[in-house]
């Protein structure tokens, strides 16, 4: 089993005439995911990839494809407004992987999506793979194996990291879910938690944070209350300096919060085996089965 | 984007943020001219640099006269401003801003900034003006005012008097204090801004309400629909690596250690430095190369980390996905033939087109130890460097 997107994915893609929107959409069919559509505005009517149409709206496409999720590849001055037309066009999983949409962008988005009937994943993420049944996002699907555990985080590269280490450890992936390195992302831990804890494929779980906010404080008493299976946890960032952004906008300690040292601490005290060292998650994972 | 308190006035004047009179002077003899101009009894005369704490760092003065204007200008105007906020280092001072002298009778604090738990812009608000807002969250925490805002209905006026009368205000402060907040956001939202302090802000002797200080920072991701505020961006108050970093679209902060690190992705990156860290070595660096990387970009990357004189070893950690490690190896294989490079490189690399990368690192010549795993990376940089 999985959580999100499995084989009854149907996905289109938002930008998918762009260098960046065709290849990924490309590199997703080729590892099985149905891609039925795509949208950019006034650019409808063609046919990309061989057979993907290419629709002017998302509720074009969503009427004509029955399209239940998208990815959206578009720049970050109008990523923000792709978000809005597919969550006004009802798709059920929107995946934003687009990079430095302004904040300010973003605290609206947030608002509306709390109203609509759409789960938005990211932005600023790599994205959502069930092994073996659908990857929607920019993640090297080679490194994946289909299995049980289920990987939470904020970063890219990192969670490509701890998938190699489990792949190489015989261990596979239940889903692997990217939220997102942004300060306001449209789901969080706890709400994937929620989702692993119920799918009866997901034995462990492997969430990776990272400094700034207190997004993982909040998980951890929620994995207290609620989360019977093993989880866990790393944090990077342990020797970041406070007030600089490293690299993700949501990636900064200030005021002295959102420091690694006190999110180990807090995940500690409700029960996650926090590694130190980013080497050691496959093992603990695997010590944990 | 961290831009001077002085612009950071000018913005909020236009929107309609009550700021004191102002003029900035680059010489001595300009702030006395300044001074002279502005006519009040006493000025202050404010060092221009991008960290806060001026004041305990003998900064910020104020002149009984124009002439002792320029005496107090002629000290700062040069100075190496050292702040709780420069680091040890210090700022050099290049412009002073000369204010109008305020007959104060109480300082607040309005802090705008993200309020990530809610997804939503907050405003904080306290009686404890002028002292750290930091202190005053430790200490007496129940003295700080937070207020959530809708962005669908912005700051109404029921949502600034609900601050306004938290804050203890009466009469003419109270009335003037409810625009003020509304313009405040306005001026949040329309600018883009990251992060806002007015601190202290004050209340006159005569019931004016004026932001006397103001911290401000730009949304980065914003500055394409902030194209005037761009201008003020101020070059020298930034580490220069860091902006021949930007230059090439890297992402790179100074570090105090000796191990030059380059990896792909923030997470990865800052995961590096912890096991640099944990393997008893010390980063010099956090660089960011991105996953839509190029060989120029790599090169350029690998070019920032050689300039640094601190770094005595480079360690490369790359999980391929995007960034294709045969790209990555030709990147670093073409600026190391440029430069005479003296010093140890471990390579790690993993994931896409691997085997490729590892066959061009090993066919150029250049000396470079590779290994298996990151902890394994980490560890022999830092015996490299020992």
């Amino acid at each position: 089993m999985s959580i999100l997107v499995d084989e009854k994915t149907r996905l289109i893609v938002q930008g998918i005439t762009g260098r960046e929107g065709q290849f990924h959409a490309e590199q997703c069919m080729n590892y099985g995911t149905n891609v039925v559509g795509g949208v950019t505005p006034a650019k409808g009517g063609q046919t990309v990839l061989g057979k993907v149409p290419v629709f002017n709206t998302v509720r074009d496409a969503a009427k004509k494809t029955k399209a239940n999720a998208t990815m959206i590849f578009v720049p970050p001055p109008f990523a923000s407004d792709a978000i809005l037309e597919a969550a006004d066009a009802g798709i059920e999983l929107i995946i934003c992987i687009t990079e430095g949409i302004p904040v300010s962008d973003m605290v609206e988005v947030w608002r509306y999506i709390q109203t609509s009937n759409s789960r938005l994943i990211g932005p600023n993420c790599p994205g959502i793979i069930s092994p073996g049944k659908c990857k929607i996002g920019i993640m090297p699907a080679h490194i994946h194996k289909k299995g049980n555990v289920g990987i939470i985080s904020r970063s890219g590269t990192l969670t490509y990291e701890a998938v190699g280490q489990l792949t190489a450890l015989g261990l596979g992936q239940s889903t692997c879910v990217g939220i997102g390195g942004d300060p306001i992302i449209g789901t969080r831990y706890i709400d994937t938690l929620e989702l692993f804890q119920k799918d009866r494929g997901t034995k462990a779980i492997c969430m990776i944070g990272e400094i700034g906010g207190t997004a993982e404080d909040e998980a951890a008493y929620y994995i207290k209350k609620h989360v019977t299976k093993p989880v866990v946890g790393f944090i990077a960032g342990q020797t970041a300096p406070p007030g600089r952004r490293m690299g993700h906008a949501g990636a900064i300690i200030s005021g002295g919060q959102g420091t690694a040292d006190e999110k180990m601490k807090v995940m500690r005290r409700c029960g996650i085996k926090v590694v130190k060292s980013p080497a050691d998650l496959g093992k603990t994972v695997a010590k944990v089965l | 984007m961290k831009i001077h308190e002085h612009q950071a006035k000018d913005i909020l004047a236009k929107h309609g943020v009550p700021v004191p009179q102002g003029i900035v002077a680059d010489t001595p003899g300009k702030a006395e001219a300044a001074a002279r101009k502005l006519g009040t009894d006493i000025v202050v005369v404010k060092a221009q640099i991008h960290a806060g704490g001026r004041g305990k760092g003998g900064g910020v003065k104020l002149a009984k006269s124009p002439a002792d204007a320029k005496k107090l200008a002629s000290k700062i105007i040069g100075m190496t401003l050292v702040t709780p906020q420069t680091g040890p280092e210090g700022r050099k001072v290049k412009k002073v801003l000369v204010e109008e002298g305020m007959p104060i009778a109480k300082e607040l604090y309005m802090g705008i900034l993200l309020d990530r738990q809610t997804s939503r812009v907050m405003i904080m608000a306290s009686e404890a003006g002028g002292m750290e807002i930091e202190e005053v969250a430790a200490e007496t925490p129940e003295r700080i005012i937070k207020e959530q805002v809708d962005p669908i209905t912005g700051v109404k006026p029921y949502l600034a008097r609900k601050i306004a009368f938290a804050l203890n205000l009466k009469g003419d402060a109270l009335k003037k204090m409810i625009p003020f907040i509304m313009n405040l956001y306005q001026a949040f939202i329309k600018e883009d801004f990251d992060m806002l302090e007015i601190n202290p802000l004050i209340i006159t002797k005569d019931d004016r309400v004026l932001a006397l200080d103001a911290k401000v920072t730009i949304d980065s991701n914003a500055l394409h629909r902030q194209k005037e505020t761009l201008a003020y961006r101020d070059l020298d108050e930034e580490d220069p690596m860091e902006v021949e970093a930007s230059k090439s679209n890297l992402n790179y902060i100074k570090l105090e250690g000796n191990i030059g690190c380059m990896v792909n992705g923030a997470g990865l990156a800052m995961a590096t430095m912890d096991i640099i860290k944990h393997s008893g070595g010390e980063p010099a660096n956090f660089l960011d190369v991105g996953g839509g990387a190029d060989e120029e970009t790599i090169g350029n990357g690998f070019r920032i980390l050689l300039s640094d004189s601190n770094v005595k070893g480079i360690f490369i950690n790359i999980f391929g996905g995007i960034l294709r490690c045969d790209i990555l190896a030709r990147g670093v294989v073409g600026a190391a033939k440029k430069l005479d490079i003296k010093i140890p490189i471990v390579v790690r690399m993993e994931g896409t087109n691997m085997e490729e990368g590892h066959k061009i690192l090993g066919e150029s010549g250049i000396d470079v130890i590779v290994a298996e795993g990151m902890k394994d990376g980490a560890q022999k940089m830092v015996k490299a460097v020992k």
